[in-house]
């Protein structure tokens, strides 16, 4: 099984080293595992610290948003011919020992999806931030009927299948409503497992802006609409 | 006769018009769009130098004066331009994240980089 963690990262200097420190670099049932940093035009020193830390790295040339440095991972990783794709933010907002509990689902073949929820489990979450998620998941509810306790989760693991399927065109934010979109129109199994979330004042400053949420807001009723 | 504003909007008219040509002409706009914008400016004209066809139109509509019905139409035609002119934006976008993207990975390490990195565990059998 190979398996592949892409990292996308804008402007992350200050912390990508000591996300990458704590990614795995085995888990049981893989044979191959390797981490991807897609650099997503920083202008900083991302790329060269991510080179450093010994992981592979793609960089846009330009900055073309969350979204669309996924889905060059995800290109990269099938490319590879990875049989599972996880994403996981570079702000230092997961924790790498999620890990193994987001692949198990795939590697039972009980899921070709899995999302990491936040919310699935009690824990201390910014009040912001509870009311934006939950904004966004009864978007994602009612305009695309798909139901999700964590629609803007960044982490996520894809099986091979998923990967092939889902066919992702939105480049910044709005890419997380169309991942459940995509995975609910090609009948994918999707499973959900709680996640630790990890809000730091860093994370909180490099993460989605609260005021966002309008624009992709916009964004999702244009994909609706169009 | 013909009012003062009657004949700046009409001088504004024919110069919108000659660009609808000239720019058709340079292949910078489809047919399509050069027959769209020279019948926007062609009924603009005819109301120009016949405000009583607006009048005609309110009626039909049900709008009291003839310029409320040119508001309503042209608000309604705007925001639909707007929409579209949205939509080729995000399209544009798409278009140069794919170009993007297809640097990227041409630039990137190959199946046997990834090998390298393999480390050597192996699946156990269940």
């Amino acid at each position: 099984m190979k398996t592949v963690i892409v990292v996308p990262a804008f402007n992350e200097s200050a912390a990508i080293s000591k996300v990458l420190t704590g990614i795995p670099k085995k888990l049981k049932g893989i044979s191959q595992l390797s981490t991807l940093v897609v650099d997503d035009g920083s202008g900083d020193n991302t790329s060269q610290k991510a080179k450093k830390a010994g992981v592979f790295v793609v960089r846009h040339v330009i900055n073309r948003g969350l979204g669309a440095a996924i889905k060059t991972g995800l290109d990269w990783a099938k490319s590879q011919g990875a049989d599972i794709a996880v994403t996981f933010d570079s702000d230092g907002q997961h924790d790498p020992t999620d890990i193994p509990r987001l692949i198990q689902p795939i590697l039972n073949k009980d899921a070709d999806l899995v999302i990491g929820s936040r919310f699935k489990k009690k824990q201390s979450i910014p009040a912001d931030r509870l009311i934006l998620n939950w904004f966004a998941n009864l978007t994602t509810l009612v305009m695309f009927g798909v139901h999700s306790t964590d629609s803007q989760s960044g982490l996520r693991a894809f099986s091979k299948k998923a990967m092939a399927q889902i066919d992702l065109k939105a480049d910044r934010m709005d890419f997380s409503s169309e991942i459940l979109i995509e995975a609910k129109r090609h009948n994918l199994k999707i499973e959900e497992i709680p996640i630790k979330a990890i809000y730091t004042d860093y994370s909180r400053k490099k993460g989605q802006k609260n005021l966002n949420a309008i624009p992709v807001f916009a964004r999702i009723l244009i994909r609706f609409l169009r | 006769m013909l009012t003062t504003i009657q004949i700046l909007l009409l001088a504004f008219i024919l110069f919108a018009i000659s660009r609808v040509v000239l720019r058709a002409r340079e292949k910078v706009i489809s047919t399509q769009a050069a027959i769209f914008w020279s019948v926007i400016w062609l009924a603009a004209l005819i109301g120009i130098l016949m405000p009583q066809t607006t009048t005609s139109l309110a009626s039909v509509f049900g709008v009291g004066r003839g310029v409320d019905v040119i508001v309503y139409i042209s608000l309604a035609l705007l925001f639909y331009i707007v929409f579209r002119m949205f939509v080729m934006i995000e399209d544009l976008r798409h278009e140069i994240t794919n170009l993007i993207r297809q640097i990227a990975l041409q630039n990137t390490p190959d199946k046997q980089s990834f090998s390298a990195n393999k480390n050597k565990e192996k699946p156990k059998k269940k």
